[in-house]
Formats: structure tokens, sequence, C-alpha cells
């Protein structure tokens, strides 16, 4: 008897196979499908009393847009938001997994979450993957101490500053803050130059475009203006849609065929085929 | 352009410490990069450990950041435990234990200064490796390649409080002025057996050193002034 093929046995644990699949395939130049990154403007200021938060809302793969209006402004608590760029599944996962500590935190103690808090367990989590989850995040909040806003870097580095940018976009939205932020702003002046600093992120960077969304937190409570701005609206489709007025098409000639009825009768025999 | 926004946060720093007569002078630049771009140009890489032992931090700024937090956070229990401030040897002890422990992870070099009564005004140095090195003055990070000469020459035993500050702040603004991975403004802490003072000289009163031009608001006032040479590469 031939022995065609060589009968592996199993072993249990892992099987590898696809990787090695994966990496023959790539090396042959297929392109593997990428991660969903978020090419992102997000920013944040701290003003007279409280902190503006905003971000953009395009999500690509790779060079694709594929979600022209998401949500890349987070709920970690009802007095903390937190801006998210880097892979929309890593920012998403890191940010539901600390609100979620946060909230049990908040059973525990009976006391307001502090942004410290929430800023030390996203850096630690971040620093023991070793910036293998890609979140690079604006923190914002205001809490007994006061208004804070904070940057979190993928390897989970922190700085706490008075104004921030984070994302392909920070470049352009950088520019803005550099050239137009004054110390004790009211929260009108704040909402601007956050949406002008997200604005030349959405018209210069090409990972962001499309809405400006804005979070404002104040020790009285939270505003969440989703879509604050509609800075690139759809000009190519009615709004109303489309009507047209009888008899607009010109008819050029007429045909009526009468269909012939075909009636076929098929016999049934017993009912063994409904039975309960 | 290499500015890879991905590149973890190092900080291509200057930081120094120095003894003088009854205490330490600490000081560093404020600038931290990722690639070409800066990150943050008013950081605070001086952190407070205790209330008389400070630290300055160089290197990758998750790690040094960590290393901080854990020290800061053993260091307060030990002061709880002994019902008295830890000593400047124990932090840079537990510093050590930390950095040497896992140097194989940690890309973080680091100056310990602080003032106990045992001991009085202390630098050690820690540096890549995870050793401990106790010294009059100890300088590190990427600029202080150009600052050994400096100190060699400058350095001088027994200096007032105000003379080390004056040379800190000299030997950080010449390293500003020559290493890219440096700049911002300055920073300083001075602690002694009084307690604690921190200093700030922002970046446009800092001396000027050899081809810098003044401080301008615009580069237009320049050009109408005076006369310069345009600028080769």
């Amino acid at each position: 008897m031939a022995q065609s093929v060589i009968e592996v046995p199993s072993k249990g644990g892992f099987s590898f196979d696809l990787c090695v699949r994966n990496d023959m395939l790539a090396k042959k130049g297929v392109q593997l499908p990428s991660y969903r990154k978020t090419g992102t403007t997000i920013v944040g200021l701290v003003y007279k009393d409280g902190v503006v938060l905003g971000a953009d809302t395009r999500a690509t793969e790779g060079s694709i847009v594929c979600d022209k209006n998401c949500e890349k402004i987070h709920y970690m608590a009802p007095n903390i938001y937190c801006c998210g760029a880097g892979t929309a599944a890593d920012t998403e996962a890191v940010t539901d997994m600390v609100s979620s500590q946060l909230n049990l935190h908040r059973y525990a103690t009976g006391r307001q979450s502090r942004v410290v808090t929430a800023l030390t367990l996203l850096k630690t989590h971040l620093f023991s993957y070793q910036g293998q989850v890609s979140a690079a995040l604006v923190l914002g909040g205001v809490d007994v101490t006061g208004p804070h806003l904070h940057t979190i870097y993928p390897h989970g580095s922190t700085d706490s500053l008075p104004y921030a940018t984070m994302g392909s976009g920070s470049l352009a939205a950088m520019a803005m803050f550099e050239s137009q932020y004054r110390e004790g702003m009211t929260r009108e002046e704040g909402i601007h130059l956050v949406s002008e600093a997200i604005r030349s992120g959405i018209f210069n960077d090409l990972g962001s475009g499309s809405n400006v969304d804005v979070c404002v937190i104040t020790k009285d409570g939270t505003e969440y203006l989703r879509n604050h701005m509609l800075p690139n609206p759809r000009t190519y489709v009615s709004t109303r849609g489309f009507s047209f007025a009888k008899g607009q098409t010109e008819v050029l000639s007429t045909k009526i065929k009468q269909l012939k009825e075909k009636v076929v009768e098929v016999a049934v025999e017993g009912a063994d085929a409904m039975e309960e | 352009m290499d500015l890879d926004l991905n590149a973890p946060h190092s900080m291509g720093t200057t930081i120094i410490g120095v003894t003088y007569d009854g205490g330490v002078v600490l000081g560093a630049d404020s600038r931290t990069s990722t690639g070409m771009y800066v990150a943050n140009r008013a950081s605070d890489k001086i952190t407070q450990l205790t209330d008389n032992v400070y630290l300055c931090r160089s290197g990758s700024a998750a790690d040094s950041q960590i290393v901080s937090d854990y020290v800061r956070h053993f260091l307060h229990q030990h002061t709880i435990q002994q019902g008295q401030p830890a000593t400047v040897k124990v932090a840079a002890n537990l510093i050590r234990l930390l950095a040497y422990g896992n140097k194989n992870m940690l890309q973080t070099g680091m100056i310990v200064g602080g003032w106990d009564k045992y001991e009085g005004g202390k630098i050690y140095g820690v540096p890549l490796g995870g050793t401990i090195v106790e010294q009059p003055f100890a300088i590190g990070g990427s600029g202080s390649s150009y600052l050994y000469g400096f100190f060699d020459q400058a350095w001088k035993d027994g200096m007032t409080k105000d003379e080390a500050e004056k040379l800190v702040v000299k030997a950080v603004s010449l390293a500003i002025a020559r290493d890219g991975a440096s700049g911002g403004v300055v920073r300083t802490v001075t602690i002694n057996s009084e307690g604690v003072t921190r200093n700030f000289y922002a970046g446009d009163t800092l001396p000027l050193w050899h081809e810098e031009l003044e401080p301008q608001n615009s580069l237009l006032d320049i050009l109408s002034s005076a006369p310069i040479e345009p600028m080769r590469t």
C-alpha cells in the first residue's frame, strides 16, 4: 500500500497553519485586509470653567472612507469624556473597559470619578501592552479638583496640558491652538476655537473629514454637541426628492399583447406531509 | 519628512543634577518629541517622588513615567511605615531595583536628587543598565554630550545655592542651543533643609550663545531692522 499522504496525528493546541498561509500570500504580494483606523483629528482645551473636547467623524480603512459619521468622543463617566485616535477597535475597547471600571469604582466609593483615576487606568493598561494596543487619546473632564485635560499615547506616556491635539490631523489643529489659544477663554470662544481646529484637520488632513463633534464639560454638567458643524453637506442629491409632471416623456410607440391564461392541475396524494 | 507620529515618545533631553553647599539643584529642558514632532513643548521632566526627593527623567516617556509612578507609591508606603521621610538613598535604590530588574524592557536614564537629615543633599545617577552612581553632579539625556567639558571646567566644590542654580540654567541653555532634541524652557528644582523651590526660565529669557539671534515676534521684524546673511544649507 503506497503512502501518498502523511497523516499528522492531532496533538492539540493552537494551529498556526493560517499564519503560514498568510505569510506566503503576503510574500506573493497579496494585500491583506487592514484594520479600521481612524485617521483622525481630535482636540481638547481647558477654558474658564471647564473643558471642551472636539473630534472629526471620518473612519478609514486604508484609503477608503468606511464611515462618514462615526463617533470619536467616547463616554467615560458623567463628568469625563475621552476622544480616541488610532485603531477604532482599540480605542472603543479600552475606553469601554475603563468606563466600566470607573462605574464599579463609583458604586464602591459613592463618589464622583476623578480624571486622574481614568488617566492611571488607561496608561497602565496601554503600557502593559507596550504600544500594541494602538489607542491615542485625549482625556478631558471636570472633577472635585477642577478641570483637567490629558493626552495619552499608545505606549502609555501621558501629558497634562491646557490645550492638546492628537491623530493625523494634530499638526493642522495644533497650528490653530498655538496661534489663537488664550488663558481664561469663555465657553463660546472655547467651542469656536475647538471647532476651527477640527475644521483645519478636516480640510487639510486626508485622514480626517466630514463633521465636527464637540463635547463641553463643566462642573454643572456635560453637553454633547453631536454634529455641531456640518461643513461637508451632500449637494448632489435633492433634499426634496425628484418629481416630474405627467407627459414629460414622449410616447414613441404603443403595443398591447394579450397574455394567455395557463392552468396547471396538480394532484395531491395523501396527507403525510403534514403530521405532528 | 521623517514625521513618525506613531514612534514611541522619547524625551531627547537635557537633565542635570548638581550638589552645592547645603542641598541640590536639579534642572531640565521641556521638550518631548515623537520622531520629528514636538509633542509637548512645556513638559515637566522633574517629577516629585516625596516631599524631599525629586527625579529627572530621560529616554522613553512611558517607561520613566511608570517607574516614577511605582517608586512614588513605594516611597509613600515606606514613609507611612517608618513614620519619617524617606532618604534619597532609599529612593535611588527603589529606582535601581526597577531599572535593573526590568533592564530589557526599559529605555530610560534617570537622575535622583534630594535632601535628607542623615546625608544632606545627594545626587544619584541611575543610567540605562540600572546601576547607581553617587555623584557630586550628574548630567543625562541627549544634550549631556555637549556638557561634559563644560562641567569639568565650571563645576566647583562648595558652591552657593545661587551659583549652583546659575550653573544649571547656563548648562541647560547651552545644551538647548546645540542639541536639536532639547528645547523649550528651563525648569529647576532646588532642595535643601529649608524645603523645595521650583523655578521656571522662559525660552526667550535664556542667554544667547554663539550665532543665536534675539527673540522676535515676527520674522519680518528681523528683515526690516538689520541686513543679515541669508541662511545657507
